[in-house]
């Protein structure tokens, strides 16, 4: 099967459990399983081509330019890793069927397992780095999902954060590290890279690359000091544990470790670093997973020990090393995942996982504890279990390792390492399954059914199977091995067997596992003196240092962004003035080029006008409504300004925006005081005065200077105007950059027009449904009210004016292309004219001949507006390219039909559905309780021959 | 005896004068008010002489560009007096 669609299968099948989540649980983890399967089967498909010695890729040009392309490649390593991802996935599916309750939405699960899986698998089948680390973050995510399932548990969504803010970050290094290892080998292929060891370790950038690389794989397998989040992700769904969290997902950054262990190892830096690292992590991991009662933080903290075993045998840089680690990634997912599973089983039947309340469930969950017990042995190192062979070439290989002087301290560090892994698997069984039967538990432990152990024992079956008969996974591990290896170093001549004579590994081996029983032993003394220590609580240093930086960025928000207006002018005027000022001080700048036009007495009355309504709002300011009708001044005299100096499009656009302001801000002002008490003191009305001032003179000055230069850059107007209808089939420049040049920012601008009003809306809802309805409902006028609701003179003018504009918006929007105009402009004038008909015959009355809700006008204008950019593809151009034509129809004359028409059409439908919605919005807050509704257009109407309906009169 | 054009020349001129006075005027009474009414009155006052500003700009340039200025401000700039004469009679503008 092709690479492609084992990577795109478990994504595309992620819609799967969702759509048969309502036929059933046997159905939707069918599904998935069927999915999982097939993938699996995919890959086995290829395995006859890998064992020839090939190495099967598939490569699609995704971002040439940037070097990101689709390049998949299947080497024994990617194989054995997908291998075990999806070979897992399949038992975790099966089990998780069972595991989940009733309660649990198991569509959602399984989606989130299946993103996962496809995730990982893409990660391991990545030949190019940057696809690599799109799939790395995937699998933050999804985990990210996965961990947080159960959303009501506060803990899941800590966990769940936690896990991706470390990971994320180490992702984030990660990129770093990848952009750098790209740049050193000129190429985002891992197949290119992988060639470049000399070029690469010798590179001055080899250190900082090897470091953010490594940050990245230590985060996500969860090294030291990163270790910490791995337990608190336990707070998932117990098959989320032992699937992402043994035998997946924290491999991901061994996986990475082994990919780039060609490139990456050998180095004195790496050497250090890395088992370092591994060794601190497993015997830090083993000591804490003695002390833990739960049975899943056990089982983490054990999880952290074996990864950071497996981290140290990659660091010391030697094919042995290798090879142990690959056998021992083997192992510990067998016998890890079934332990999981067991724990989850337990606490599925249990209802507990503290292991102080369990003990003697042998006798009521005989296969349960079988399994468990057999898992546990070979974690601890047992012979004839699979972790004995591993833990025993670990030990051979600590010996050959020197790290910081003696050569007995690796080894020495190793066994107590060991010797605490012996303790913790011994109390596992010993606790929880051994002694007598308790009649204190929480649920009624019974075995499970049999889907529910059916996964565990296959484990298990393997652990034994691989512990007594080692040889037959000899030539697998090998092959993998010398993928790994990638022809640095030939794959060492050693045979995976269970008795290699007396030799000094087994001495420690023995060491360890009397010392681990010895401890058991001593347990309750050890545990006391443990609880008893001061140590660093992980959680609360990071809650800490997150808390830290929540608490900065409020300070500095809360400092700049107070919530008062005229903090954030003086800011903004201050920081633009001062950068003004720099730029004047230190910048050159053209000398004078034009001559300042002769002053008109037009243009003298317009300034003065402007500058008249500004100082008496100044001083006016405090009566709200006065302050309206100056703003009213100050739109009419730049409407005018706007035509007198030729931008006849800004003029019309400011004409109708200040129309729906005005309507829009009465509509708030309603629910104010009339008049804005005093608040600020002297000395803070002058502080502003002078920054108001100074802003005010700096932006005269620069415009002066400006109007009287020459750019120092050629305009782009220049562009615009050559290429307007060339380009863009219009004459109309203005309206060819809305709709064409700049098409991409006003889809942007459309849409996030339409956000706001809905927003509105939203905040509407959510306050008519709030306890402020009944105030609102109650709402008595606070001055008296005079004239009629809905008087017929304006009834009568509006019906009329209706047509009117209507048709004027349409001519408007029409000749919009080449003449002034537009689909922005009709929208506001379309959207006046409705209002109009709202306010002369009320809101009732007017909505209830609203046909099409405002929210659906509003997507239908952002709908064709992206289906226009997207037309632009079938003729195979960029999105938001337009098309032009000249068209006759006879006897009509010949007229253009440009695709930016559908695109305006857009533009005109959403200022339409957001100027309607937010009025209809403000407007439905004013509705009030005793005010009945009107069932007729107005008030009194002659031709009518019932009485005039119930009015609120002048009270 | 005066040429059209001249003659055209000195009606503009008069125009621009008479609305510019108007336009000063009622700015003088929006200012000093006293009542809102009044204020509201002015600003209709001095939209209608925006709208003849327009106009008379379009003559003395020669184009018609900006009588579509013109006539969105006559047809839309009465709903904004009509919203501020709700406002001060109805509290409400959409009942």
């Amino acid at each position: 099967m092709s690479l492609l669609l084992i990577v795109a299968l478990p994504f595309l099948g992620a819609l799967l459990p969702g759509i048969l989540n309502s036929a059933g649980r046997q159905a939707c983890a069918g599904g998935t399983l069927a999915v999982t399967l097939t993938a699996l089967i995919g890959l086995i498909s290829n395995i006859p081509d890998l064992m020839a010695g090939e190495v099967i890729t598939q490569r699609f040009e995704w971002l040439p330019a940037l070097g990101l392309n689709v390049t998949l490649m299947l080497d024994p390593l990617g194989a054995f890793f997908a291998a075990l991802i999806l070979g897992i996935g399949t038992l975790i599916i099966i089990y998780g069927r069972y595991y989940l309750s009733r309660n649990d939405n198991m569509g959602e699960f399984f989606t989130y397992l299946l993103l996962f899986q496809g995730a990982m698998v893409g990660i391991v089948l990545s030949d190019n780095i940057l696809l690599l680390l799109v799939f790395w973050e995937l699998t933050s995510l999804s985990s990210f999902l996965l961990i947080g399932y159960w959303k009501h548990l506060p803990e899941g969504r800590q966990g769940a954060r936690m896990a991706l803010t470390v990971t994320g970050m180490g992702g984030l290094a990660m990129i770093g590290g990848m952009m750098i290892l790209g740049q050193i080998a000129g190429s985002y292929d891992l197949s290119v890279i992988l060639q470049n060891r000399e070029a690469i370790q010798s590179s001055d950038l080899y250190v900082p690359a090897l470091i953010l690389i490594l940050l990245g794989c230590f985060t996500k397998s969860a090294q030291f000091p990163f270790h910490f989040w791995l337990p608190h992700a336990m707070a998932a769904p117990t098959p989320v544990s032992a699937y992402l969290h043994s035998a997946t997902m924290v491999k991901a950054g061994i996986f990475l470790m082994a990919r780039m262990w060609p490139v990456l190892s050998g180095t004195p830096e790496w050497f250090y670093i890395v088992t370092t690292a591994g060794l601190i992590t497993m015997v830090l991991g083993a000591v804490i997973a003695l002390f833990k009662h739960d049975l899943k933080a056990l089982l983490a903290f054990s999880t952290v020990s074996h990864l950071g075993l497996i981290t140290m045998l990659l660091g010391t840089g030697t094919a042995f090393g290798v090879l142990t680690a690959v056998f021992h990634i083997l192992n510990h997912a067998t016998f890890k995942a079934a332990l999981f599973m067991s724990a989850g089983i337990v606490d599925h039947e249990a209802h507990t996982r503290d292991i102080r309340r369990l003990g003697g469930l042998r006798h009521l969950m005989p296969i349960t504890a079988a399994i468990a017990t057999v898992a546990a042995l070979s974690m601890a190192g047992i012979p004839l279990f699979n972790g004995f062979i591993s833990k025993e070439m670990m030990l051979e290989e600590t010996l050959e390792t020197q790290l910081f002087g003696p050569h007995w301290l690796v080894p020495a560090i190793a066994t107590f390492g060991a010797l605490f892994s012996a303790a913790y698997s011994f109390r596992f069984i010993v606790h929880t399954f051994f002694g007598p039967k308790r009649d204190d538990y929480p649920g009624h432990p019974h075995d499970p059914n049999k889907g529910m152990w059916f996964s565990p024992a296959l484990l298990v079956t393997l652990v034994v199977i691989i512990g007594v008969a080692p040889f037959l996974v000899e030539p697998l591990v090998k092959t993998v091995a010398g993928a790994v290896l990638g022809g640095v170093y030939a794959v060492p001549d050693y045979h995976l067997a269970i008795w290699h004579g007396f030799k000094p590994p087994l001495y420690m081996s023995m060491i360890a596992v009397a010392g681990g029983l010895i401890l058991l032993a001593m347990h309750k003394g050890a545990q006391a003196a443990w609880d008893a220590t001061p140590r660093p609580e992980a959680k609360t240093i990071f809650e800490g240092i997150i808390a830290f930086f929540a608490g900065l960025a409020e300070k500095i928000t809360a400092t700049l962004h107070d919530g008062a207006f005229t903090r954030y002018a003086a800011i903004l005027s201050l920081t633009i003035t001062a950068l003004a000022g720099h730029a004047w001080m230190t910048g050159n700048s053209g000398g004078r080029v034009f001559e300042p036009q002769p002053m008109t007495e037009v243009a003298l009355l317009g300034w003065v006008a402007l500058v008249a309504a500004t100082l008496f709002l100044v001083f006016k300011h405090r009566d709200r409504l006065v302050a309206l009708i100056l703003m009213g001044i100050i739109g009419t005299v730049v409407s005018v300004g706007f035509a007198y100096f030729s931008a006849p499009d800004l003029a019309m656009t400011q004409i109708s925006v200040e129309v729906v302001t005005i309507i829009l801000m009465l509509l708030a002002l309603n629910f104010l005081p009339d008049v804005t008490p005093a608040e600020s003191s002297a000395g803070h009305k002058l502080g502003n005065a002078v920054v108001a001032v100074l802003g005010g003179l700096g932006a005269a000055a620069l415009t002066y200077h400006l109007l009287l230069g020459d750019f120092v850059q050629n305009s782009i107007s220049e562009y615009h105007l050559a290429n307007s209808y060339k380009g863009g089939g219009g004459t109309n420049v203005v309206n060819v950059i809305l709709v064409d040049f700049r098409g991409f920012d006003t889809f942007g601008e459309i849409i996030v027009l339409g956000i706001a009003a809905l927003v509105i809306y939203a905040l509407t809802e959510t306050l008519l449904n709030g306890p402020v309805r009944a105030r609102l409902l109650n709402r008595v006028p606070d001055k008296p009210l005079a004239g009629d609701r809905h008087p017929t003179m304006m009834v009568v003018l509006t019906r009329i004016m209706m047509p009117v504009v209507l048709l004027v918006g349409v001519y408007i929007f029409l000749r919009g292309h080449n003449e002034p105009g537009g689909g922005f402009i009709a929208g506001l004038v379309v959207a006046i004219a409705v209002v109009m008909q709202y306010m002369a015959s009320g809101f009732a009355w007017a909505s209830d001949r609203q046909r099409y809700p405002y929210h659906g006008i509003i997507g239908a204008g952002v709908l064709a507006a992206g289906l226009t950019g997207i037309g632009a593809w079938f003729t195979g151009h960029e999105f938001l390219t337009s098309s032009f034509g000249y068209f006759r129809i006879p006897p009509m004359e010949k007229f253009e039909l440009a695709s930016a028409m559908g695109f305006d059409l857009g533009v005109f439908l959403a200022v339409v559905g957001a100027v309607m919605l937010s009025l209809e919005s403000f407007s439905r807050l004013a509705r009030r309780a005793h005010v009945p509704d009107s069932d007729y257009p107005m008030d009194i109407d002659p031709s009518r021959e019932e009485e005039t309906p119930n009015q609120e009169g002048a009270a | 005896m005066m040429s059209p054009e001249v003659f055209a020349d000195y009606a503009l001129m008069i125009a621009f004068v008479a609305v510019s006075v108007s336009q000063l005027l009622a700015m003088v009474r929006l200012v000093i008010g006293p009542g809102a009414g009044d204020r509201i009155l002015a600003l209709d006052t001095m939209v209608i002489n925006g709208i003849g500003l327009i106009v008379l700009v379009g003559l003395y340039q020669g184009t018609q560009v900006y009588f579509e200025a013109a006539l969105i401000f006559a047809m839309l700039g009465f709903v904004s007096t009509v919203a501020y004469a709700r406002f001060l009679l109805r509290g409400d503008i959409i009942e």
